[in-house]
């Protein structure tokens, strides 16, 4: 197999992007990450789903964004956010086709830079659940492929009610480090797919995993990844947080495995968000939450804490120093927690009572840069120059 | 015709009220993105319906079909109605 070991990212700062239900902020490091410094808000009131920097050319940021009022936009800054300019034309659905009720994009969910070798090509994922792709850097957007209105992927996608509480969500849109043809996607509910034909097909990636008992795993609709990565280091490695626990899936089986089992009972093995290290295909992170009963979705006996694998998932480690000990009832949503690439790794996670956690040696020991910002819906960071 | 536009959206007229022409509700509407790209998909989505949660009244009477013909001395309000905490 060809190695995809990356060296460590240079010493230089790192910058957090923090994208929340009331506008977004930008966190720059010091070189050794130990001050930060906010720069925000930006969109001060506008509902931002995810804000990305493009690594290719370390400047375009992408900011999904709304209003309670508005429709959905697309904001672009090509100066690291100092100027801010609208997509021309957001993703939005195809007209509807006779006799059907037409979809319109309520929000732009997830976003992610396509492959090295496609300079400004973007990927987006919305709600309802649509995939879409810019070939611009983001100034205008098109329906990519044909599963925004392939009937069985209509009906894997469910109706409004059949998706999470703000709408079903297309997130995790994965591009293959090796093949710019080789995406997978995924849909909550509706669950993993992956093409390797550039779109032309997809195919869905379900074996192995749980759904609600009494359903049928068969069934793709009854599927609900939480969210889904691909290790840098091994492309044939995916991890997953799914409703129904945590996996991995290393190809080119088809099998996921679940590997939250030897989680401890006492947590279990739900919650959102999914981590991998940078070079250790071997590391991931997740947190876990409530998802007993009436799914509290929130810290488990509101102990919040991080768990580590550095075996794939044969043990975990739990990681809570310097978080709260108790009476903690936030949670982490699924786009909020991510890594660097720095050496040791930094881990930084976004709560939904507004607090943004880091930790500068994967995981050991944290603490909180920023307190009283709105609910944070997604966090990722990156290294500049 | 005057056209008075709700605070959500000064971004993209730069105030309240701006002039724009048309003999339609759409067609004025058409005419607003053109001076302000971008205005109208804020407002009407893709399958050419209102968004929830923006509301348009002419001369005080609220109007639902953007077909809805209009005269020169019309006003236009356009209004973000509720929408949450």
């Amino acid at each position: 197999m060809a190695s995809y070991k990356r060296k460590p990212a240079p010493a230089a700062h790192t910058l957090v992007m923090v994208a929340t239900r009331k506008g977004a902020w930008l966190f720059h490091s010091d070189a050794a990450r130990k001050t930060w410094r906010a720069d925000g808000p930006h969109f001060l009131g506008q509902i931002i789903n995810h804000l990305v920097l493009d690594p290719r050319d370390g400047k375009t940021l992408l900011a999904a964004a709304k209003t309670g009022h508005l429709g959905p936009t697309i904001f672009r800054s090509t100066n690291l956010g100092r100027t801010w300019k609208e997509a021309a034309r957001p993703p939005a659905f195809s007209p509807a086709r006779n006799g059907e009720a037409g979809r319109a994009v309520d929000h732009t969910f997830w976003l992610t830079p396509a492959h090295a070798s496609e300079p400004n090509v973007w990927y987006a994922g919305t709600s309802p659940q649509g995939l879409f792709r810019s070939e611009d850097g983001g100034v205008t957007w098109a329906p990519f492929s044909s599963i925004n209105d392939d009937a069985q992927y209509r009906e894997w996608m469910g109706s409004v009610q059949d998706g999470t509480p703000d709408g079903p969500k297309m997130h995790s849109i994965i591009v293959d480090p090796r093949d710019p043809a080789h995406l997978y996607f995924a849909m909550s509910g509706g669950g993993v797919h992956e093409t390797l034909d550039g779109g032309k097909t997809f195919t869905p990636l379900l074996k192995g995993l749980e759904v609600v008992e009494g359903f049928d795993p068969a069934t793709a609709t009854f599927h609900d990844p939480h969210c889904v990565r691909l290790c840098p280091s091994n492309p044939n490695r995916l991890y997953q947080q799914n409703h129904c626990g945590i996996y991995r899936l290393d190809r080119p089986s088809d099998e996921w495995v679940r590997i939250g089992k030897k989680m401890p009972k006492r947590v279990g093995d739900i919650g959102f968000p999914m981590v991998v290290h940078p070079r250790d295909a071997d590391t991931a992170w997740v947190f876990p939450m409530d998802g007993t009963m009436v799914w509290p979705r929130t810290s488990p006996d509101g102990k919040p804490a991080i768990y580590a694998t550095r075996n794939g998932g044969k043990t975990w480690l739990r990681l809570d120093a310097g978080l709260p000990e108790s009476q903690a009832w936030w949670t982490v949503k699924r786009q909020a927690m991510t890594a660097d690439a720095r050496d040791p790794v930094g881990l930084y996670f976004g709560t939904t009572s507004g607090e943004l956690w880091v930790s500068r040696n994967e995981g050991e020991k944290w603490a909180c840069i920023a307190q009283h910002l709105p609910e944070i819906y997604a966090v990722e960071a990156t290294e500049l120059a | 015709m005057k056209v008075l536009i709700p605070s959500a959206l000064y971004s993209y007229t730069g105030g309240a009220s701006v002039e724009a022409s048309g003999d339609t509700l759409a067609a004025v509407l058409a005419d607003l993105d053109r001076l302000y790209p971008g205005i109208r998909f804020r407002m009407i989505d893709e399958q050419e319906r209102m968004r929830p949660h923006i509301r348009f009244f002419v001369n005080g009477e609220q109007i639902r079909d953007l077909s809805q013909p209009l005269r020169p001395s019309d006003e236009l309000i356009i209004v973000q109605a509720l929408s949450g905490g």
